[in-house]
């Protein structure tokens, strides 16, 4: 039997995503251009029993999310630059309080209110940077339509595999662009479970370390009683203010990412095997990169492209080797220079990094990129 | 590269985007090629300008925008002024007689006729004209075949007007192939 | 017998965090008299609460309970409650968490009318960080930031739950111990949301700033203006006077509550399911 297409926006796609991961518990706020997943969502969760809230404000539907996922809930919550400003707060709680959650938030022009129907890449700082303190950050980058689907199932995996917030952050030009998608079979992608509990309740705590890095999370209402709070906490869940014990807990916290990337960290390697120029980009970007690299390999120049699949935790560990083996780099992105600047430090100095920043809520077109890649001598 | 590009253009409320959906849809669902439907708009519903950019391929499409048009619809002065001048050389412009009157210059075909009027005397509703624009993009691009367009564009309608958008289609069709003759 | 609150108290947990004279453990014991007397399970029980001095109490009581960030515990629990609606949901916060930097949450809440109770201990102030004015605050009143007086009218908060689409509003105070429990019990049988105001008092931040000479003189001041809905009847305008109404100021039991109406939602979705 043939498997179900769609021709879906990025929004839609992500939307379908989240119920194929068992998504059953959404909360958002509208908000351009991301609004379309609370749409598909408060139409497909009812039907599966799964509950859509549409709250008062951005803040309260992460909150929601949070509290949702505490009761057990897989849960996401959509947003775009403002709203992403607005959650940060409980995101950093999600963090702390290991909260396993997806945010979906659509890069539009910023800072503020900025240009709500225009793209924009300028949002992957905040991914990582936006909430205060240290903690762990994920962040994926899709580029297709196809690919929102897939990233946020992907999401959802990863944010029960290491059990903290997970962002999903597309361009509004992947966000709304439609392309055609093909579903896939339930359980032709692993969907991983949350892990819960062994021990009795009596026994439990949520933050029990000799589980490993990631410890187990009880539901509420599933017959456990715990204790859940945004303070430094020790492993039973309770607030400290213990040095060692508040040091220990901030490591881990980030360490359970950190130990991880590899199994985190993906990306995509094009026509790089005798490349001369390299041209990183991630989302919409990438395909005006792939469509650059294509007319300069045709007029003889080696260049490729490394496409960024996973912003957060950066790849750290390829754009190094790439580095070493490269004329120059080329960075297009719709922001003034966010990529940039970690393509630098990973660099170090060894290979020039060049980049094309624009953020007037035009796409960078191919010829830009073209451009760019002759520069590299 | 089989890549070809067309740009739907007017003002909000025309329904342009939604023939831009059908198209690529006709092409991606229906005719076995790939298609990508892109779209800008200001914030508001209706008014302001629209266009929505579909990208047909026999091949994956990287970059999603219009680089070079291939055929353009233009339905209000504004849009054809704006979009005409990177249409290919020997592209398509397909205009509203009675909305664009000053036919910009250019080594394009263009074609002609009244779009928005055709739809509320010859199929009797003003909103289907985007359906009526289709059925004439359809016409005179090639990239799709009718019937697979017509498919998509009766799947993408509500039941009750299933036979409103299948006149206004094919009038649109038709009445494009005559002006196209001219 | 007296009542043994031990065996709702987390082991370990104590002393709690509240200075001498603070009203909130009179109001955690009514709370706890009161879980005690509906015997709610504790595992299906959960307490949220956002940031300040009265949200620390979840942390003492053994159930599960869920220490939020600053105003945001209406959120949270609302995300329990549609995640797990067999569960106990209850709320507590002071004046500032409740009606400041949570009034948006707070007033949805109490819109949405989801069958959750809200207990709310008003102290006028700010007391964890230092004694700044608050939306209750009465106006005239000294606080860390208002060392001219306070120009701010304060809030009523029975009136904004009301106004909001509560459908249960009662008022006891600190001093008034006997009657809390009374209170939250029937908030929490009620279903729908309920909105549990306490009078309560902070001498440390609010009562030195504001010449109360003693813990006793604050809570001879609830005592003195506190009254009974029923006495209210047969008081004039001019007896009531400085007054403050205790008791269930209000009670709608026909508003539809929003978990039986969400059911609803997806009945209706599933019907239509192809």
């Amino acid at each position: 039997m043939s498997k179900k297409v769609a021709f879906l926006q990025g929004n839609e796609a992500a939307a379908h995503g989240a119920l194929y991961a068992g998504c059953d518990f959404f909360a958002g706020y509208p908000i351009t251009p991301s609004t379309e997943v609370s749409e598909v969502l408060s139409l497909e969760l009812p039907k599966t029993g799964g509950k859509f809230l549409q709250m008062e404000d951005e803040i309260a539907a992460m909150a929601a999310i949070l509290g949702g996922a505490l009761a057990g809930g897989k849960v996401m919550t959509s947003t775009s630059g403002p709203g992403l400003s607005l959650k940060q707060e409980l995101i950093g709680y999600g963090c702390i309080a290991e909260i396993p959650c997806v945010v979906y938030n659509v890069m539009r022009g910023g800072p503020s209110t900025g240009m709500p129907t225009g793209p924009s890449q300028s949002d992957v700082m905040c991914a990582k940077w936006g909430t205060h303190g240290d903690h762990p950050a994920i962040c994926l980058v899709p580029a297709s339509v196809q690919e929102t689907y897939e990233e946020v199932i992907r999401a959802f995996n990863l944010a029960e595999k290491y059990r903290t917030p997970v962002m999903v952050m597309p361009d509004e030009i992947v966000a709304h662009m439609r392309e055609r998608i093909v579903f896939p079979e339930p359980g032709e992608i692993e969907v991983i479970p949350r892990k819960t509990p062994t021990v009795p309740p009596e026994k439990y705590k949520p933050y029990d370390t000799s589980f490993g890095d990631v410890p187990p999370l009880a539901a509420f209402g599933s017959g456990y009683k715990f204790h859940v709070t945004g303070l430094n906490k020790m492993q039973d869940g309770f607030p400290t203010t213990k040095a060692e014990i508040v040091q220990a807990e901030e490591e881990r916290q980030v360490r359970k990412v950190d130990a991880n990337i590899d199994d985190i960290v993906t990306f995509e390697e094009y026509l790089l095997e005798d490349a001369d120029v390299v041209v990183v980009a991630y989302g919409s970007t990438s395909r005006s990169a792939r469509y650059a690299v294509n007319i300069a390999r045709e007029q003889g120049i080696k260049a490729g492209m490394f496409r960024i699949k996973t912003f957060w935790p950066f790849p750290d560990k390829q754009i190094k080797a790439l580095a070493g083996k490269v004329k120059g780099i080329v960075i297009p992105e719709m922001n003034l220079g966010m990529c940039s600047l970690e393509l630098e430090r990973c660099a170090q100095g060894k290979v020039p990094v060049l980049g094309i920043f624009r953020v007037d809520g035009e796409p960078i077109n191919p010829d830009q990129i073209l451009d760019k890649i002759k520069e590299v001598k | 590269m089989s890549r070809y590009e067309l740009r739907f253009s007017g003002s909000g409320g025309q329904g342009l985007i939604t023939a831009g959906i059908i198209m690529a849809k006709a092409a991606s669902i229906y005719e076995g090629k790939q298609a990508v439907q892109s779209q800008s708009y200001g914030p508001e519903a209706r008014g302001g300008s629209s266009k929505s950019e579909v990208i047909i391929s026999d091949g994956p499409i990287d970059y999603p925008k219009v680089t070079e048009c291939d055929a353009l619809l233009a339905m209000t002065q504004e849009a054809a002024n704006k979009y005409s001048h990177d249409l290919k050389e020997g592209g398509i412009l397909l205009i509203d007689s009675d909305l664009v009157t000053n036919v910009p210059p250019g080594n394009f075909k263009t074609v002609s006729f009244p779009i928005i009027n055709t739809a509320k005397n010859d199929v009797g509703r003003e909103i289907v004209a985007n359906i009526v624009a289709l059925g004439a993009m359809v016409a005179l691009t090639g990239q799709v075949s009718r019937e697979n367009a017509e498919k998509a564009v009766l799947s993408s309608v509500p039941e009750a007007f299933i036979e409103l958008n299948r006149k206004a289609f094919s009038i649109g069709y038709e009445k494009a192939l005559a002006a196209s003759a001219q | 017998m007296a009542f043994d609150y031990d065996k709702w108290i987390r082991p370990g947990k104590l002393p709690h965090i509240w200075c001498p004279g603070c009203g909130h453990g009179i109001v955690m014991k009514g709370l706890i008299r009161a879980m005690d007397t509906l015997q709610l399970k504790k595992e299906e029980t959960a307490v949220v609460s956002g940031i300040g001095c009265a949200s620390r109490l979840p942390g003492y009581i053994d159930c599960c309970t869920l220490h939020t960030a600053h105003g945001r515990a209406a959120a949270f629990a609302t995300g329990v409650k549609m995640a797990r609606p067999e569960m106990n949901v209850i709320l507590v916060g002071g004046d500032g968490d409740g009606t400041a930097i949570g009034g948006n949450h707070f007033i949805h809440a109490c819109r949405r009318n989801i069958d959750m109770t809200y207990i709310i201990m008003n102290n006028y102030i700010y007391g964890m960080t230092g004694g700044q004015f608050s939306p209750c605050t009465p106006t005239g009143h000294k606080a860390s930031t208002t060392p001219y007086g306070n120009p701010d009218p304060g809030f009523d908060i029975a009136k904004l739950a009301i106004g909001a689409g509560a459908t249960f509003v009662a008022r006891g105070t600190a001093f008034h111990a006997n009657q809390i429990d009374k209170l939250i019990v029937e908030a929490i049988q009620h279903k729908g949301f309920s909105v549990v105001e306490i009078l309560d008092d902070c001498p440390t931040t609010y009562g030195r700033r504001n010449k109360f000479k003693s813990v006793i003189e604050m809570m001879n001041r609830l005592k003195e203006v506190a009254v009974p809905v029923k006495a209210a009847e047969k008081m004039t305008a001019e007896q009531l006077q400085g007054k403050v109404l205790t008791g269930v100021l209000y009670k709608d039991e026909t508003k539809p509550e929003y978990i039986v109406e969400y059911a609803k939602v997806i009945e209706r979705a599933q019907a239509v399911k192809k």
